[in-house]
């Protein structure tokens, strides 16, 4: 199992060396997109009320410090535990939340459609590299919801 | 003949107290990012829906392009919509008409 339940209540992310190292160095990237307020991070921040821009305004102005502190909050943790034996199972939440604020920047960058895969680009398209990553953070996110659900029906 | 003066009849105001009784729900939109897994965990998560309510939720969001996941006050309708952003999801409100 990929995140396995520890005696404790904690779990253990059997991660290789390289994948933790590279986990720890993807939220700077994120939180470098939250600083120069990048159009990809468009999708992190949707539209709320759905036909009333003017009450839509009001509530993204409320919510938005909101909702970046708490991505920033995440990314961080996820910087912070991705080397660790073990974490907690708070800290796996935000390692969920952290892992898809990801994807979705990504998947925005990427343009990706409803059930696109990798075999839809060439060997020489450039964007075959952060697919790769999208992909990676896909399985690594259905490993994490898997070890959460776990605990849910617990 | 003395003219009647037409008696004006007080229309109850459509102010925004009054239509702030009306419930709101809370839809969650398709988009081809997030996972369907995930969409459903956060479901239970959020609401505390059993597995198989979040399930037929996560499905009719995937089948049909969206689903009304709650309702209520808008207050509670807006913090649910705060939360459900926060996990990433594209969730938004209206009246329920």
């Amino acid at each position: 199992m990929r995140f396995a339940p520890t005696a404790d209540g904690r779990f253990t992310p059997n991660l290789e060396p390289q994948e933790r190292a590279f986990l720890a160095g993807l939220p700077s990237q994120l939180r470098d997109l939250l600083d120069n307020d990048d159009p990809s991070l468009r999708r992190l921040f949707p539209t709320a009320y759905h036909d009333d821009p003017e009450r839509d305004a009001e509530f993204q102005r409320l919510m938005r410090d909101d909702l970046i502190a708490r991505r920033t909050e995440t990314a961080q943790v996820l910087q912070d535990t991705a080397e660790s034996d073990t974490i907690s199972a708070e800290e796996l939440g935000m390692w969920m939340n952290a892992v898809n604020d990801l994807r979705l920047v990504l998947g925005t960058q990427l343009d990706v459609s409803e059930g696109m895969d990798m075999d839809d680009l060439t060997d020489d398209d450039p964007r075959l590299p952060q697919f790769a990553v999208y992909g990676w953070l896909s399985m690594l996110l259905e490993q994490i919801v898997q070890a959460l659900t776990g605990q849910l029906d617990a | 003949m003395s003219s009647v003066a037409p008696v004006e009849l007080d229309e109850p105001a459509t102010d925004s107290s009054t239509a702030n009784d009306r419930p709101w729900v809370v839809i969650v939109w398709n988009d081809p990012i997030n996972l369907m897994s995930y969409v459903t965990f956060v479901l239970q998560k959020v609401f505390g829906y059993a597995k198989e309510k979040a399930e037929s939720l996560m499905w009719d969001v995937h089948t049909k392009g969206r689903a009304v996941v709650s309702s209520g006050p808008r207050e509670r309708a807006e913090m649910d919509v705060f939360r459900l952003h926060e996990h990433g999801l594209w969730a938004t409100m209206q009246h329920d008409d």
